[in-house]
């Protein structure tokens, strides 16, 4: 078995070698001084594959892009990117060996990689006892701070939190009861412990809350529960993974739990890609929170939808993960320009307080290690896009949630010798 | 008086969900004892042909019966699972009667080909290799005896397979060029849309009750009504029930044992399909759609009682209403002022995950003293 796979993996990375070498680069400008090679290391077979692989072409058309820009210059040399591509296999413990082999096998400066929490785990001991780089693009729970990975997806009170505000606040269904749903996993539970936390904060109330395990589709019930909880109707926060989505929206649009009767649903797992596999007819009038939606109408965010459908296939979307995916790629060159070198440490340095033009607008990287980003509430329209309701300002990254009471008055600061990984406010 | 209605029928939903997708497997490892794990995957073979049929109803010409497509689909997932399932018998199963073991390898084996089938080979094409099979297993039998005795038969057989096959790639590519969504391969999941008049509610007496969940109960009462009328009224019914109880003596007796492993195997394979049917309607279909379902199918069998149908009638319901009555913590809400530490405990289990793990405990608490299962099947097989 192990054998096999890695025989497997070794063929991928073979054949993707190849197409690398054979489409690799695309630059115009065609001279380099010398070249660096990065690592991206992503699920491409497994459960997965359908969402992490999106990362992999994001990361791969923003590599492309700085080098038809003449690539990275370091200490007066130009640099052109190659990057090798490893496969995750939706298999945890792989994330780790990978990222083991992409480091010391292959040499390479840094590597963007991951999507589930599990495999960040995974891989958070390797890179912290070689005191390597990953960079992880992941909207998360945080609850986490580490001075070996650059996380640039947003923090709970990135997402979550002004969502549930607007929820309470200003939704159709403003000053309703709440009704927390999710998938039976770390990320669902530790969200729905801040939410609860800040809906008692709000003065609202938190009526029923319910976990679907893994794989389960068979939502009856729940529907049961949210009936008998919010008889009117009210507020549903969902945290449903993948295509557990499918069976709820299609059972509860069944039961009658609609926009139209009074039920707003806010969902935290739901992006351009997963609303054209449910199917917007399902989805219409329940809502969505990100930091960067397809329909912001920016020059940027056009030309990074553009370029992605150029590049990919007219028919490709993109979303939140990818955005952040493209961010930390162009983060890294900065950075790395910035230092003068490539070496980790001098390159962590000069990563904090770096600020980028994202596609969702500006981007600072903070002493955390975290993005500050701008968070967008959307309501989901026919066309399977957000219509954008509102944006808030930059908001700032908390590593150690403010609302959860295990890190309440803690914080993150990675530029002070003295703070450190978790120190008291 | 509502709730209960609310609560009977809720768990009467769960239930036969459970029970149409374990009522193929209650034949196939009830009557023939084999341990079917591909029983999944048939189910997710059936959910596939639901959604093909619905872009094929899509078409032009057909676009007008596109309300019916469900009811069509029911009969083609039928004889789609049914066939891979003939075919699944005559290569590997056949030769595997009497080793469980081997048995549940290699059926395992066939679920991950049938999975990476789905996955990497586009559905277009997936349908005419199924139309070829469809074909090629049934066209030689069609032909009067007269003729097969006059020629030898086997090139008969070998020409039609060679049409077969010219039709199987023809009308892949036929629907590959029409249908643009079926002509690529991908493990996305796809979604199944029903059609507007299942959707939506129906009132009875006072209570809402979801069409799509109606629908399912309906097909699961057909399919159950039919495999019992079959079982006890056909003459074939009558021979697979001979076979169960004395393989030799039926076999001395001048029954085929062979065409009756092939006919139980079909069917049991087919109501899979119908399965897979009614899941489409409740989630999106994937490749993994089976395997979610597979464990929940064995529990309700072994449960019920191996080899009995009316067990497993029985079991699913139960679970069903038990999940129910858990799940959503309806206990407290008959019953609503009981001791504290009563309701705290009823609250604790009252998650989806944690009715789970409390109805797994249950059946297993329930298997120590009835080991058999609900109604143990009685007869020389059990015990040799």
């Amino acid at each position: 078995m192990r054998i096999s796979r890695r025989i497997l993996a070794g063929l991928a990375t073979a054949s993707l070698a190849v197409t690398a070498t054979s489409c690799g680069g695309g630059g115009t400008s065609g001279s380099f001084d010398d070249t660096v090679t990065v690592g991206i290391l992503h699920s491409l077979s497994g459960t997965m594959a359908i969402s992490e692989s999106t990362l992999v072409d994001t990361e791969k058309m923003a590599i492309e892009e700085i080098n038809a820009a003449g690539g990275v210059t370091v200490g007066g040399k130009s640099y052109k990117i190659e990057y090798i591509v490893e496969d995750g296999a939706s298999d945890w413990p792989t994330f780790a060996e990978k990222s083991k082999k992409l480091i010391d096998q292959d040499g390479v400066p840094v590597v963007f990689g991951g999507w589930t929490s599990a495999s960040r785990k995974a891989m958070l001991p390797v890179y912290e006892s070689k005191d390597a780089f990953l960079y992880y693009p992941i909207q998360y729970e945080a609850q986490e701070c580490s001075n070996n990975i650059f996380y640039t997806g947003a923090t709970p009170n990135q997402q979550s939190e002004p969502a549930t505000d607007f929820m309470y606040k200003r939704s159709p269904a403003a000053g309703g009861d709440f009704f927390l749903v999710g998938s039976d996993y770390v990320f669902p539970r530790t969200s729905n412990t801040i939410t609860k936390a800040q809906v008692k904060q709000l003065g609202g109330k938190v009526v029923g809350e319910d976990y679907l395990p893994l794989g389960n589709t068979e939502v009856a019930p729940i529907i049961s529960k949210i009936k008998k909880a919010l008889p009117d109707g009210g507020i549903i926060i969902n945290t449903l993974n993948g295509d557990q989505n499918v069976a709820f929206f299609k059972q509860i649009q069944d039961a009658g739990i609609t926009p139209s009767s009074g039920y707003y649903v806010m969902n935290y797992s739901i992006a351009e890609e997963e609303i054209s596999t449910i199917g917007p007819e399902f989805l219409e009038g329940h809502y969505g929170a990100w930091n960067y939606m397809m329909s912001i109408d920016t020059p940027a965010s056009k030309k990074f939808a553009a370029s992605f459908k150029k590049r990919w296939g007219a028919d490709r979307v993109v979303a939140d993960p990818q955005e952040s995916a493209y961010n930390m790629v162009y983060l890294w060159k900065q950075a790395v320009e910035d230092a003068g070198t490539f070496d980790d440490n001098a390159v962590r340095e000069a990563l904090v307080g770096q600020t980028f033009d994202a596609p969702q607008g500006p981007v600072e990287v903070m002493p955390n290690h975290h993005l500050s980003q701008t968070v967008r509430i959307g309501e989901i329209n026919a066309e399977g896009g957000f219509t954008i309701l509102e944006e808030t300002g930059v908001v700032l990254p908390q590593a150690w949630n403010q609302k959860h009471p295990s890190s309440k008055g803690f914080a993150c600061d990675w530029t002070d010798p003295s703070k450190g990984e978790k120190y008291k406010l | 008086m509502e709730l209960l209605l609310d609560s009977l029928f809720n768990g009467v939903a769960i239930g036969s969900v459970l029970l149409v997708a374990a009522l193929g497997l209650a034949i196939v490892f009830g009557l023939m004892g084999v341990i079917n794990l591909a029983h999944g995957e048939l189910m997710m073979l059936g959910a596939y042909t639901t959604y093909v049929t619905q872009l094929i109803f899509k078409l032009p010409i057909l676009k007008p019966f596109y309300n019916s497509y469900i009811i069509v689909s029911i009969f083609l997932a039928f004889i789609v699972s049914g066939v891979v399932g003939i075919l699944l018998e005559k290569t590997i199963i056949r030769k595997l009667y009497g080793s469980p073991l081997e048995t549940l390898l290699a059926t395992w084996g066939v679920s991950l080909i049938l999975q990476q089938f789905v996955r990497s080979v586009p559905l277009a094409y997936g349908t005419g290799l199924v139309i070829s099979l469809i074909i090629g297993l049934f066209l030689p039998t069609t032909f009067p005896s007269k003729i097969k005795e006059s020629i030898n038969f086997k090139y008969f057989k070998f020409s039609s397979w060679i049409f077969a096959a010219l039709t199987g790639v023809l009308s892949g590519s036929v629907i590959s060029s029409s249908v643009s969504k079926l002509s690529r391969a991908s493990a996305r999941n796809v979604d199944v849309t029903a059609p507007s008049w299942m959707r939506g509610q129906v009132e009875i007496i006072g209570t809402a009750f979801p069409k799509t969940r109606l629908m399912i109960i309906v097909i699961t009462l057909i399919s159950v009504i039919a495999i019992t009328l079959f079982l006890n009224q056909s003459a074939w019914g009558m021979r697979i029930r001979a076979v169960t109880q004395n393989r030799q003596m039926s076999d001395c007796l001048g029954i085929s044992t062979e065409k009756v492993d092939i006919i139980t195997f079909g069917i049991g394979s087919g109501l899979a399909g119908v399965a897979g049917v009614a899941v489409s309607l409740l989630g999106s279909v994937g490749p993994n759609v089976g395997g979610n379902y597979i464990v929940g199918c064995f529990m309700v069998v072994v449960l019920g009682g191996v080899g009995n149908l009316l067990g497993t009638v029985l079991a699913s319901f139960g679970i069903g209403i038990m999940t129910d009555l858990i799940g959503a913590g309806r206990l407290l809400s008959i019953w609503p002022d009981m001791p504290l530490p009563l309701s705290n405990t009823i609250n604790f289990f009252a998650t989806t995950s944690m009715a789970r793990v409390m109805i797994f405990a249950l059946i297993v608490i329930f298997l120590q003293f009835k080991p058999t299962g609900l109604f143990p099947q009685k007869g020389r097989l059990v015990e040799n």
